[in-house]
């Protein structure tokens, strides 16, 4: 599956996603501009074959909306998404459904995600029907079978109910539903946030073991800096809708330049060494996304900023072996940290 | 108790909680014993289901039918808060002993403004309100309220009051809360896993505010939570729960670089970390059993990788030395 593991398997360009914005009854009736939602704005990354890119950020900045555009779950509002060749975005209804078999996605909620009225067997042969993998109800519960085993859950289990399993058992059905298609790529969207942290583990690994043997291609989004700093080859931190600093795990977590990705990592409590690094205490709240502000979109917050972030967007600065920063004071190598 | 460092605050002993359901009798919590320390941070750790919230609910007076608190005791400087009428243990509830909730958002009333909430508490507890007249006790009442949402960092505080819950960003939310449970100046704050459900970058300034009030007004907090890192940074003490009972506890230092309990040591393996890249972490095989008519084995037995046939008999929690306790049958008792 892998023939060059230099070549992207998914190539993202000026993505963009903005919810709403469209004139409805309300907005007609007070003459208030509708709402928007700028959820994405305009993100561009690859992902390599057979890597894990973890994707980084705090609740609202876009990046579970990002891991349904790249699979037109949501429909982006313009860009382009190039899958393995192909441009997703350009397809229509019919090939898009085809190419979701090679595309697949685990949720956050185990308990929201699975059909409570469906049996196990159901859930996750559901991909199979759909794309025609199995010839009958037969074929399909062998091949559910073999996924159930593969992915830890008993097998004699197989015509049990959602309700029937705890947390930590669901996302492994959930698993099984995204891996039977036999896809290439898969976003994983905040799969162990909702588990407890032993279970956690179970999960991490599990995941961690299938893509060693299946060749899979991870987006791993989460809001925690130890599971994406465990299990990512490279790391993009995002920030009210825009990639700020992307690039290898170990030069991003272990030298953030971005100042927002300072205070990440220095706000992450740390079990080993209490107390080791200081803190830099952001002040405020991420601004929302309907009024997003002008220049750097983390100028509020910066403790750092200066009169040019507030009026220009930063550049992307190249900071070699694949770091990248979108930050006006990259070069003058400041730091928040002292 | 071998060491006894001055009178405790809260002491509870041999707490049991149970829960009667039609499946049968659940042991939420079986057995437990608290110390809080004056001035002392006290962090509680364990999984969902393992009974930290259910012992401090207990503690609170806020356990419902069908749960009810089975034996135990319960002190609070000394008095037994089981005895106490419901009138009297209100008048604790709220001044003495505070708590805050998980959820900022279901636990604050959205049809009451912010202050409105604050000022309830103050007209319930506070003293030191002018008796008598209402508009001077008013407005006493009022700047307390403003003064606490600026001790929580909320600005411009005095236009806040008017503010409806909603209007809040959950951070702030999770400040109100404190807030409120702040403004009779507790003795004891009992945090219920305030920053679960809040991002890193406000985790920490929540996390700093606690700490920094705590040692502005010298009360005591117990930091519920399940997140090991949190306990680390945090607390001076750290108390480890299991399927409703403690299975370690001592000074957090101590415990996180040499964890006795097969558990704590299994969930200390179950965090992923940058600096374990490319290593297999260990996760604890399993699930946590069932609280129903449970037998007097370890509660861990079925997951444990070190069990022992003695194991399958009632454990004690066993004294270690240097302030340390662990329930495990493995580990040689300390005598005092």
């Amino acid at each position: 599956m892998s023939e060059n593991s230099n070549t992207p398997l998914i190539t993202v360009e000026n993505l963009v996603k903005h919810y709403g914005g469209r004139r409805g009854p309300i907005s007609w009736a007070t003459g208030k501009p509708p709402i928007n939602i700028r959820a994405l704005n305009g993100v561009s990354f690859e992902v390599r074959r057979g890597e894990t890119l973890g994707l980084i950020g705090e609740s609202g900045c876009g990046k579970s909306t990002l891991g349904r555009a790249l699979l037109r779950l949501h429909e982006p509002t313009s860009g382009k998404v190039v899958f393995d060749g192909t441009e997703v975005t350009a397809l229509k209804p019919d090939a898009l459904k085809a190419m979701r078999r090679h595309m697949q996605i685990i949720f956050q909620d185990p308990y929201a995600s699975l059909n409570p009225r469906r049996t196990v067997a159901d859930i996750i042969g559901l991909p199979l029907m759909l794309h025609g993998l199995a010839a009958n109800r037969r074929e399909m519960r062998d091949k559910v079978a073999a996924i159930m085993d593969k992915v830890g859950l008993k097998t004699n289990h197989l015509d049990r109910y959602p309700h029937q399993f705890s947390g930590g058992q669901r996302q492994r059905i959930g698993i099984a539903r995204a891996l039977i298609s036999n896809p290439q790529f898969i976003v994983c969207d905040e799969p162990v946030s909702a588990l407890d942290v032993s279970i956690q583990a179970q999960i991490i690994e599990l995941l961690t073991g299938l893509k060693r043997d299946m060749g899979l291609t991870y987006l791993f989004v989460s809001h925690d800096i130890s599971v994406i700093g465990y299990l990512s080859d490279r790391v993009a931190v995002m920030y009210l809708g825009e990639i700020v600093e992307m690039g290898p795990v170990e030069t991003v977590l272990s030298n953030p330049r971005h100042p927002y990705t300072q205070s990440l990592m220095s706000a992450v409590p740390d079990v080993d060494h209490p107390g080791k690094h200081q803190r830099v205490r952001l002040t405020g709240d991420l601004p929302s996304p309907q009024s997003p502000p002008p220049g750097c979109k983390f100028h509020t917050r910066c403790p750092l900023a200066t009169d040019l972030c507030r009026v220009e967007a930063p550049p992307r600065h190249d900071l070699g072996d694949g770091h990248t920063a979108s930050c006006h004071l990259i070069d003058d190598n400041v730091s928040i940290l002292r | 108790m071998t060491t006894m460092p001055a009178t405790p605050l809260l002491q509870v002993q041999g707490l049991r909680t149970v829960f009667e359901t039609r499946a049968g009798r659940v042991f939420a919590v079986d057995g437990v014993d608290v110390t809080v320390n004056p001035g002392e941070c006290l962090g509680v750790v364990g999984e969902s289901g393992s009974g930290k919230s259910v012992t401090f609910s207990s503690v609170m007076g806020l356990v419902r039918a069908p749960g009810r608190i089975a034996s135990g005791s319960i002190r609070f400087e000394g008095r037994d808060l089981r005895a106490l009428s419901p009138p009297d243990m209100r008048k604790i509830r709220g001044r003495d002993i505070a708590m805050t909730m998980q959820d900022a958002l279901t636990a604050l009333n959205p049809a009451l403004t912010v202050g409105e909430q604050i000022l309830e508490v103050l007209y319930a507890h506070d003293e030191t309100l002018p008796e008598g007249r209402i508009m001077a006790r008013r407005r006493a009442a009022r700047a307390k309220a403003v003064e606490m949402l600026e001790l929580v960092g909320i600005a411009s505080a005095g236009d806040r009051l008017q503010y409806y819950p909603h209007e809040f960003s959950g951070g702030m939310r999770q400040r109100i809360m404190i807030a409120i449970a702040l403004a009779c100046r507790p003795k004891l704050l009992i945090a219920d896993e305030p920053t679960t459900a809040l991002d890193v970058t406000i985790q920490a300034q929540v996390l700093e505010l606690i700490a920094d009030i705590r040692v502005r007004l010298g009360m005591s907090v117990v930091l519920i939570t399940h997140d090991l890192g949190v306990v680390s940074e945090y607390c001076d003490r750290v108390m480890v729960m299991y399927a409703g009972q403690v299975v370690e506890e001592g000074p957090t230092a101590s415990v996180i670089q040499n964890p006795q309990h097969p558990y704590t040591r299994g969930l200390l393996q179950s965090i992923p970390r940058l600096s374990l890249r490319g290593q297999k972490i260990k996760p604890i095989e399993g699930q946590v059993p069932d609280l129903i008519d449970l037998p007097p084995q370890c509660r861990f037995y079925s997951r444990c990788s070190e069990r022992l046939d003695a194991c399958m008999n009632r454990i004690d929690m066993r004294e270690l030395g240097d302030k340390r306790r662990a329930r495990c049958i493995r580990l040689p008792e300390v005598k005092a």
